[in-house]
């Protein structure tokens, strides 16, 4: 019996120094805030060896659209945690004007901006996909996306892309 | 702090094996840092890398971030995966002499 533990505690310490061999990050948002960590995320596995796949879904499609991810913004009204009282956050304008302020302060810190770090991360080797209902819905073309986009996906085919690996939803 | 001997000469090293002293890199200490990282031959490309990574460091005293490797270094991000697999921001600051590299991107 004590044997027994032993082995398996061995077998569950030798996992632990395993690392993760792929992540598949669903990214289904399209504000700045709402875009980045998963980006950050992609690049990151990327940066530490493990294979990663970016799933575009509802509005993260916007990220990998050509004309509209040169607007993406900082939700500044329906978000409490920007510490800007709504009715501040209405005021036309104010929201490109937080945006530039964080796309300033992640340029400090080598965070690139959207179409760069798109064009980085698909360097990389990182698969970037779209999510075929979502382009459905919003009317999208496989034309109106970044070129780095492989290919669009059903949501099954997700599935069958990410098995074996981690899936991350953001 | 632990001690290394790499390519003949006694080094100080951190827990992971990166210099911790980075006036104590040589080129034949790169050669066999980059053997113990998988990389048998270091090619012109890599030594630009190299060479790149250590005089920004100097320049600037932070080590720079693959986005700087790419604008100001000039080597392109897929050339930095081929040159330097599975981790080139940590490879080639391993390989170049220098710490860790602690950023996010």
């Amino acid at each position: 019996m004590a044997t027994e533990t032993l082995t398996n505690e061995a077998t569950q310490k030798k996992d632990e120094k395993e690392t993760l061999k792929k992540v598949s990050i669903v990214i289904s948002r399209g504000t700045l805030e709402g875009v980045y960590p998963g980006l950050i995320m992609a690049n990151g596995a990327r940066m530490e060896g493990i294979e990663a796949n970016i799933f575009f879904t509802f509005f993260g499609l916007n990220a990998i659209h050509k004309k509209k991810m040169k607007k993406i913004k900082v939700d500044t009204v329906g978000n409490p945690a920007l510490g800007i009282p709504p009715i501040v956050g209405i005021i036309p304008g104010l929201n490109r004007l937080v945006t530039k302020m964080f796309i300033k302060e992640m340029d400090k810190l080598d965070i690139p901006p959207i179409d760069e770090f798109l064009e980085m991360i698909a360097a990389t080797g990182a698969k970037m996909y779209a999510c075929k209902a979502a382009m459905d819905m919003f009317h999208y073309k496989r034309e109106d996306l970044i070129d780095e986009v492989a290919d669009v996906l059903t949501v099954g085919q997700f599935y069958e892309v990410a098995a074996g690996g981690e899936i991350i939803f953001t | 702090m632990p001690t290394k001997t790499i390519a003949g000469k006694t080094v100080e090293v951190d827990a992971e094996g990166f210099l911790v002293n980075p006036d104590d890199w040589n080129e034949d200490i790169a050669k066999e840092l980059a053997k113990e990282e998988g990389i048998n031959e270091l090619t012109e490309m890599h030594w630009k890398v190299i060479h790149f990574m250590r005089q920004d460091y100097k320049e600037r005293g932070q080590i720079p971030t693959i986005r700087r490797i790419k604008n100001a270094g000039g080597v392109p991000v897929q050339d930095l995966y081929k040159l330097f697999p599975d981790g080139p921001a940590k490879k080639a600051a391993k390989i170049a002499g220098l710490s860790k590299p602690q950023g996010c991107v």
